[in-house]
């Protein structure tokens, strides 16, 4: 497994090329098939994309990406490719049209080489919610490799692509890192273009990168982040360079530690993990101090009553009318709406629909949907106060290492108690990036945490390239 | 149908106009009408999975011409809510909408009643919206689809329940469909759905503050059945009350073929529509520095341009009532008048004789609407040029009016290539007249005895002998002269 610039190493001394690569990333899938990582993959289209960005490098003229092969969760659309959701719902679903972040990585001569497994609609911790069967963790396949964007984080972690896309919820890129022992990064609200990625909860969704290492994430924000015309609520600010952003340095930065986050829930084994690192930062220069965010309870609450609410609206065009899965044998078209939409959809995700849409309903609205508005201002403003201090938090990733299949399916709260440390981040809009914090006693990955500033991402990358690299 | 007059109907409208921006709300498709089902469609207004919305800027300086036209308040933030709902031709199953917050708010406009008072209705709000596509059931009881109109840009103008009759609400519509032409926002169209009306009704005792229970009557798609199916629910809800019954709130269809408006089926409109601001788009920010600049494009309303027709063309009310009733018609009356070459009285009445009877008439016979007709109004213009310096009389005004409607071509060139110029030359004419004179002289006879009408005879022979050409005033001078000189 060798990280982006180790590759560009190996293409520029001409010991490997870009078809190579990209042979031995499907070879790799197809040698893992057994962790269902992939919903799709396409070898002649990845190979002949490869050719073409071999002659570009044999030229002097390839684009900053050329060289990485990716692979891109199931829930962005790719232009005549299946885009399925993990859904029965959309299983032959082919989309008209590419995703903004999918063609800006095109644009940057990546390799696209495939399509990876997820929760139904994003909606998991673990990836067992997947209408095409589980994902298995690499280091342990009866375990879960977190979720939703567990195919993404298994293809990194399993050598089947440089780095891969996922989104992120409510902390379903940073939680599957952290399980699977990757550098999983969610950035801030706004930054990378949501067109393209079928909607679970449009104010919660992001984009972002599975990599190796810091430096590879950084590399593919690069590309895929700045506004686009396409997407309302993408933000029109300058992009840095997130790669010059890796200062190698942390003197006099002030780093956070909430003290919510510490709790009880928390293992030992995680917090002295948690503890080592933060050490590391300390004898480095860096302020450690503890702050306070006390509305933190609130989040999960918040989260699945605002997230659900947008979730039933936006999964409303899955009727069977139009595209997607319609049931046989319909009288009427309630008839073809209930059991389209029946057969269609999982057992989670009809569940959060009725969450959503009871929460929206009339003599509810005010009691759930405004208060969790309201809620959800006060656990943002948790935020912006304790930036006023420092200048990013450390916290846990997950409560807990990679928990074993089937443990929590038929308990959904104990499930989406999974997210408790990443959920925040989503509602208060800001980036954080989950990092590998050595292991438990069973060798299963632990992960750390960082959250930074709304569009500081430069900040959060930085500390994950120094932590990566200080001796403990 | 008259009602009983011991109560008083409450009336509130709200009205939908399509707007005529030339892409749809959210996505930059066509609107344009008329194009095979499912051409203007792409993923956005497809509903597609992983589209998102972006808002047509043209949509909002719209919206804010209305709302200044109608004397509203202009939020400086407003927000696009979803309305949730299932409907085939619904792609997204749910429409984007605005619910709290809407962009327009607490306005009025201006009735004016048969017997000329002025009335002013409240205006509750108006915001934006899109529209949904069309479902086509056919024989075979499939029902397909047609997206072209799937996000077209509405406004919604929710009218407070200051109605007071069907007439009111028939002079409120006209009053919107002539605001919304003036502005250019809308084609004003009921019967092709461009303009539609729902209304909310319900009847009191004559004196009595508290509202009734109210129904909401749909599907009047024409101003006069608006006026119709308002007479026939007031009409219900009173003899229900006469007859001790109690009003039920819901929804009623009015059925045209029938003459009733019969009430929906309750699961049809038992929505809860669970409005909630749409996360896919960002508030609606208008400055005062977008208004005053939209301000300045406003046209100028009918009742200050109809008062401007008198003071300055010294047209007579009804004249400029006529000419100013739609925008396009004055535009086509100011139009002619610009191009004249006398600008005097005369001219703008005859101008406005001209517009107000053969172009509409012409309008009428060929039903067109002005923008497809033939003649423009430079050479309308030319032609009563030449009428007024003498060129044509009135008469061969009406031939080239005719000419140029059909082979497009000046009204000079008309008349030069069928030699159609009045003949005042006095020694031409009275060539002419001397022979029928000489050929009639027990005409001549009967005039000299006292027969005065005779005269009327030698004019239409004159004007037939030259074709319609000769000048009247210069026939009837030389006429008289002739006749004169014979006498003695
Ligand atoms: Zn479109």
């Amino acid at each position: 497994m060798k990280t982006f610039d180790a590759i560009r190493a190996d293409l520029s001394a001409g010991t490997t090329t870009c078809e190579q690569l990209t042979g031995d990333y499907l070879r790799a899938i197809d040698a893992g098939k057994s962790l269902n990582a992939f919903l799709s993959v396409f070898p002649e289209k990845a190979l002949q994309r490869a050719r073409e960005v071999d002659k570009k490098l044999r030229v002097g003229k390839a684009e900053p990406l050329a060289g990485m092969v990716v692979a891109v969760k199931d829930v962005l659309a790719l232009q005549g490719e299946r885009v399925t959701c993990g859904s029965k719902i959309l299983e032959n679903f082919v989309s008209p049209y590419s995703a903004t972040s999918i063609q800006r990585l095109l644009d940057a001569d990546a390799v696209i080489v495939g399509k990876t497994n997820m929760d139904e609609f994003a909606m998991g911790s673990s990836t067992e919610n997947s209408a095409f069967g589980r994902v298995k963790l690499p280091q342990d396949e009866s375990r879960i490799p977190g979720g939703s964007s567990g195919g993404s984080a298994v293809a990194v972690k399993a050598g089947m692509a440089t780095t891969a896309l996922g989104t992120d919820t409510g902390g379903s890129i940073r939680q599957p890192a952290a399980l699977t022992g990757v550098v999983g990064m969610k950035p801030t609200y706004g930054r990378v273009s949501r067109y393209g990625l079928v909607a679970f909860a449009s104010s919660f969704d992001q984009i972002g990168p599975f990599a190796l290492c810091a430096k590879d994430a950084a590399q593919v924000l690069n590309v895929i982040s700045g506004h686009d015309e396409k997407d309302s609520t993408s933000a029109d600010v300058p992009v840095p360079d997130f790669v010059k952003a890796l200062k190698k340095n942390v003197k006099g930065l002030r780093v956070g530690l909430p003290k919510e986050y510490y709790g009880d829930a928390l293992t030992a084994e995680i917090r002295n993990a948690m503890e080592k690192k933060v050490d590391v930062l300390r004898s480095n220069g860096a302020v450690i101090q503890e702050v306070s965010l006390p509305h933190t309870e609130y989040t999960i609450a918040t989260y699945y009553i605002l997230a659900t609410a947008e979730a039933s609206s936006n999964l409303a065009r899955y009727d069977g009318a139009r595209y997607g899965f319609r049931a046989d044998g319909v009288r009427d078209l309630a008839e073809m709406y209930t059991k389209s939409r029946s057969q269609g959809f999982g057992a989670e995700v009809k569940r959060r629909i009725m969450l959503g849409t009871y929460v929206l309903s009339s003599g509810y609205y005010d009691a759930y949907y405004r208060k969790g508005q309201k809620v959800r201002r006060l656990i943002q403003e948790d935020f912006l106060n304790a930036f006023k201090k420092v200048d990013c938090l450390i916290t846990p990733t997950s409560p807990t290492t990679a928990f074993r299949a089937g443990e929590r399916t038929d308990d959904p709260l104990q499930m989406y108690l999974s997210d408790i440390y990443t959920t925040s981040a989503n509602l208060a809009g800001i980036p954080g990036i989950s990092i590998p914090c050595g292991s438990d006693k069973q060798g299963l990955p632990i992960g750390l945490q960082i959250l930074g500033k709304h569009f500081d991402e430069a900040t959060i990358l930085n500390v994950a390239d120094f932590l990566e690299n200080a001796k403990e | 149908m008259p009602w009983n007059e011991q109560y008083e109907p409450v009336i509130g409208l709200e009205v939908h106009a399509q707007l005529l921006t030339k892409s749809k709300a959210f996505c930059s498709c066509s609107t344009e009408f008329g194009r095979e089902p499912n051409s203007n469609v792409c993923p956005v207004c497809l509903g597609m999975p992983g589209v998102l919305p972006v808002l047509n800027r043209n949509l909002v300086e719209f919206i804010i011409r209305m709302g200044l036209a109608t004397n509203c308040a202009i939020a400086p933030h407003s927000i696009f809510a979803r309305k949730n709902y299932f409907y085939p031709d619904l792609p997204k199953g749910y429409q984007i909408s605005q619910y709290e917050e809407p962009i327009c708010s607490n306005g009025w406009i201006e009735i004016e009643l048969e017997d000329g008072t002025r009335k002013k209705i409240g205006i509750t709000r108006i915001h934006m919206e899109e529209d949904a596509g069309k479902s086509i059931h056919d024989q075979d009881s499939d029902t397909l689809v047609d997206m072209n109109r799937c996000g077209v840009p509405l406004i919604e103008i929710v009218s407070e329940p200051d109605i007071r009759s069907p007439r009111e609400s028939y002079l409120y519509m006209h009053k919107i469909r002539q605001t919304v032409t003036y502005l250019g926002i809308c084609d004003g169209n009921m019967e092709e759905g461009s303009l539609r009306c729902d209304a909310n009704v319900s009847v009191r005792k004559k004196g009595e503050t508290k509202l009734g229970t109210k129904t909401e009557v749909k599907n009047m798609n024409s101003f006069r059945f608006v006026e119709k199916a308002l007479e026939y629910e007031i009409n219900r809800q009173i003899d229900l009350l006469e007859s001790g019954e109690k009003i039920i709130q819901q929804t009623l269809l009015w059925d045209s073929n029938k003459g009733i408006a019969a009430p929906m089926r309750s699961k049809e409109e038992a929505h809860d529509y669970r409005y909630f601001p749409d996360p896919d788009l960002a508030p609606v920010f208008v400055d005062e520095k977008w208004i005053a600049g939209v301000k300045k494009t406003l046209p100028e309303f009918p009742t200050a341009r109809r008062d401007r027709f008198v003071s300055e063309y010294k047209l007579p009310k009804y004249d400029a009532d006529v000419l100013t009733a739609e925008k396009e018609l004055a535009d086509y009356f100011e139009g002619v008048v610009k191009n004249l070459v006398k600008k005097t009285d005369e001219s703008f009445k005859l101008a406005s004789n001209w517009t107000m009877t053969d172009v509409l008439r012409v309008l009428n016979e060929q039903h067109i609407v002005l923008r497809d007709f033939p003649l423009p109004p430079n050479h309308h213009a030319e032609m009563i040029n030449l009428i007024v310096d003498g060129t044509i009389s009135g008469k061969i005004a009406k031939d080239v009016f005719e000419e140029m409607l059909k082979s497009k071509d000046s009204p000079k060139s008309i008349v030069e290539k069928n030699g159609l110029m009045q003949v005042s030359d006095e020694g031409a004419i009275e060539r002419v007249i001397d022979e029928i004179l000489t050929n009639n002289k027990g005409q001549v006879e009967e005039y000299q005895s006292g027969k005065e009408q005779v005269f009327g005879f030698f004019v239409g022979q004159t004007m037939k002998a030259m074709k319609g050409k000769a000048n009247p005033k210069v026939v009837n001078e030389v006429l008289r002269r002739l006749l004169e000189q014979m006498k003695k």
